[in-house]
């Protein structure tokens, strides 16, 4: 069948199953939107605001669903506005695809109107990036690009497709599409059986065994796995931030989150444990800090989908490269179970420990009382971030049920990513209620999402706590620049209450706990988009707190 | 040869930006390149390219995987400097001063090397040899006046059944 590029561009991605695109038109892919016009009924596509709104959904929508996120933008500011997502995506592995449009092929590398380089721009920022200069190769690429994106470890993919290759025409047969979906044969396992053999061992000699969680449990759907594992070899589990919601937090092994702001006892447990078995975890900084303190007197097993982390960040006794549900699951049937009594009378005791259990004053209006609050109205829906303070002290109280229902910015850190990723998520979720925790400093860089999510009446519940200042930093200039605030203290005069109704959203304002609750009470009647102003005390810090680089030694708990 | 230094062989795909790739990874990753050759090879879809590089055990670990996760890289091994022949091509033009001529060419004999040209007022030599074999030539000649002069830097193909090991 003859077809034109942007017929190709919306004909293989309906083959992989798509039917939700975000993004931005302009005059580089008006072909292709041309095309979704006239499959709107197939392809459901969100116009946001800003591309990076766009993007930050995709990346939202694929953590929820597991599925690509698929952006579309046009050539140069559309394209570059792209950039800040992509890397988000990169850094914390989420299955981003961008589609970009250029210009046409003879007018490239002539600075033509609109025209930028955006795969030399992301070639550091993603799993791989194209440009298609050629109509013939454009329908392989897209396939190639759902398979780069989705394998392995999970990444985004760029594909710039000039304009000429849109509007041109070549034979392509669309094959059958629910077979395209189904074929994905990856390799799970690459593993020697002496490597297993190894792995057995040093698990059967451990007398302290913990096991520490990343992002990649979420992303191989390990959950259950995991848990089994944990309960075979009797062993606790600490997660990092991207780790969070993969097992539930009242679950008896689950000590809490590891790093800069994790829990007392999660990370105390890690310090006395002789085995560390490390699964889809990076070993970010964040996570560890002080290396030589982390490693003393125990041994690391790392298990990677990716090789290059087995032993990036820190050195290890010995590396399992494979999905970490498949050798979850394998490691499980090799060793016979295990009962660690004395290490779990230590790990139990260490749960009632006071430091383990730091609570905010509940008489007042803090941010563990907002996020109490929400949560106890949640059933296990969707919880989405920006970054900062709210950041943190949602991943240390809330309380995750399901895996994929925290959605936060963990390696990239980017500011004005939850509006974006909320609407994604909440679109991903089946447009079920989602909330948004964020900042005043946060929500101003990309709140022009908020008119996304009215336009397309989601059920978006966006918790604001405003403290007037960039709080994270402020945090650091209390503690390490003797109160020296350079520019976070905000003093913006935005009326949230009036711009949440300005977007058309409705806005609530809160002070006390029973004024916030009365919030809730409306926000979680109405199904569509609703902000809650909380007003917290600038102050507030979010502990307990390892200082850079620090080890549990230089742990802050007050 | 340098302590640490390291010999890196890929098949990559022969298209535009694949070196930039590249380059860009050792970069953002601070691995060191001392020197790069890449040329089309048999399969016209593939070059290949031949990195010197440097880095204790951890670094060259961490070079070769994460060459490895470039789609545009085919294959890439670290090789055995035992077991491989190692090449490079070096040009040379010397200024002519009067009388040197004869003792040049018994040093352009005595290395193997080729005069590529002539003029009343320069020569040029070309010398292809292992690194070390070019280095001792250009001590030769820091006696006379190099007017410009151009190496590739290595190249280096396995002995033997030695080869970029097939992965499929």
């Amino acid at each position: 069948m003859v077809m034109t590029g942007a017929q190709i561009v919306i004909e293989t991605l309906l083959e992989h199953g798509v039917d939700t695109i975000f993004g931005y038109p302009g005059g580089s892919v008006i072909h292709i939107y041309d095309e979704l016009y006239k499959r709107r009924n197939e392809l459901r596509h969100y116009t946001t605001c800003h591309e990076q709104g766009a993007v930050h959904a995709a990346d939202g929508y694929a953590r929820v669903t597991g599925k690509p996120g698929i952006v579309f933008a046009t050539s140069g500011p559309g394209a570059t506005n792209l950039v800040t997502g992509i890397a988000n995506a990169y850094l914390d592995s989420s299955p981003v695809i961008a589609i970009t449009g250029n210009v046409p092929t003879n007018l490239l590398g002539r600075d033509s109107f609109q025209e930028v380089d955006i795969s030399g721009i992301t070639m550091p920022i993603t799993k791989h990036n194209y440009i298609v200069k050629d109509i013939r190769a454009l329908a392989d690429t897209i396939h190639e690009a759902f398979s780069i994106a989705c394998s392995g470890r999970p990444g985004p993919v760029l594909i710039d497709i000039t304009k000429d290759v849109q509007t041109g025409t070549t034979e392509y047969e669309p094959s059958n599409r629910p077979a395209m979906r189904a074929a994905s044969p990856k390799k799970l396992v690459n593993i020697g059986e002496k490597e297993f053999e190894e792995a057995a061992r040093l698990i059967q000699e451990a007398e302290r065994p913990y096991i520490y969680c990343g992002g990649g449990v979420v992303l191989s759907n390990a959950s259950e796995e995991l848990l089994a594992f944990a309960e075979h070899i009797d062993a606790p589990i600490g997660l990092s931030l991207m780790g969070l919601s993969a097992v539930p937090y009242s679950h008896p092994r689950f000590l809490g989150m590891v790093g800069m702001h994790g829990r007392y006892g999660a990370i105390k447990i890690l310090h006395e444990s002789d085995l560390v078995i490390a699964v889809g975890t990076r070993f970010s900084d964040r996570a560890i800090g002080n290396t030589k303190e982390f490693l003393r007197n125990r041994k690391i097993l790392q298990i990677d989908i990716d090789p290059a982390e087995v032993g990036k960040n820190i050195e290890v006794t010995l590396g399992l490269y494979g999905d970490a549900k498949a050798v979850l699951a394998a490691l499980t049937s090799r060793i016979p179970p295990l009962r660690h009594e004395a290490w779990s009378r230590v790990v139990e005791d260490m749960k009632a420990h006071p430091d383990n259990n730091l609570e905010m004053d509940p008489a007042r209006f803090t941010p563990q009382a907002i996020i109490d609050a929400v949560c106890r109205r949640m059933d296990d829906h969707v919880v989405a971030t920006d970054v900062g303070q709210h950041q943190m002290w949602t991943s240390q109280y809330y309380r995750f049920k399901k895996p994929r229902t925290f959605i936060t910015s963990g390696g990239l850190g980017t500011m004005g990513f939850g509006m974006g990723a909320a609407i994604g998520a909440c679109i991903g979720s089946g447009k079920q209620r989602t909330v948004l925790f964020t900042s005043d400093g946060s929500f101003h860089m990309n709140m022009n999402e908020m008119a996304t999510a009215v336009s397309n009446n989601l059920p978006l519940v966006v918790v604001l706590l405003d403290n007037n200042a960039l709080g994270m930093v402020r945090q650091w200039q209390t503690l390490f620049f003797n109160g020296r605030y350079s520019h976070t203290t905000l003093d913006r005069k935005t009326d949230y209450v009036k711009l949440a109704e300005a977007f058309g959203a409705q806005g609530y304002r809160a002070k006390t706990n029973e004024e916030f609750e009365r919030c809730l009470d409306r926000a979680f009647y109405v199904q569509s988009p609703v902000l809650i102003e909380c007003s917290i005390d600038c102050d507030a810090r979010v502990l307990p707190m390892i200082p850079p680089g620090g080890s549990i030694n230089d742990i802050i708990l007050k | 040869m340098q302590r640490n230094q390291c010999i890196v062989s890929l098949l990559v795909s022969n298209h535009v930006g694949v070196l930039t790739r590249i380059s860009s990874l050792f970069a953002r990753r601070s691995f060191n390149i001392e020197s790069l050759t890449v040329g089309v090879t048999q399969d016209p879809s593939l070059s290949r390219m031949t990195i010197v590089s440097w880095g204790d055990e951890y670094l060259r670990a961490q070079i070769v995987k994460q060459l490895h996760k470039l789609v545009d890289v085919k294959k890439v091994q670290l090789m055995d400097q035992d077991k491989i022949v190692v090449r490079e091509l070096m040009m040379v033009k010397i200024k002519l001063e009067d009388g040197c001529l004869p003792e040049m060419m018994q040093a352009i004999n005595a290395y193997r090397a080729n005069v590529v040209d002539l003029s009343p007022s320069s020569i040029a030599v070309e010398i292809s040899g292992e690194p070390t074999k070019l280095n001792a030539f250009l001590h030769f000649l820091s006696k006379y006046e190099i007017v410009e002069m151009c190496r590739t830097g290595p190249t280096a193909l396995g002995r033997g059944s030695y080869c970029l090991e097939n992965e499929s």
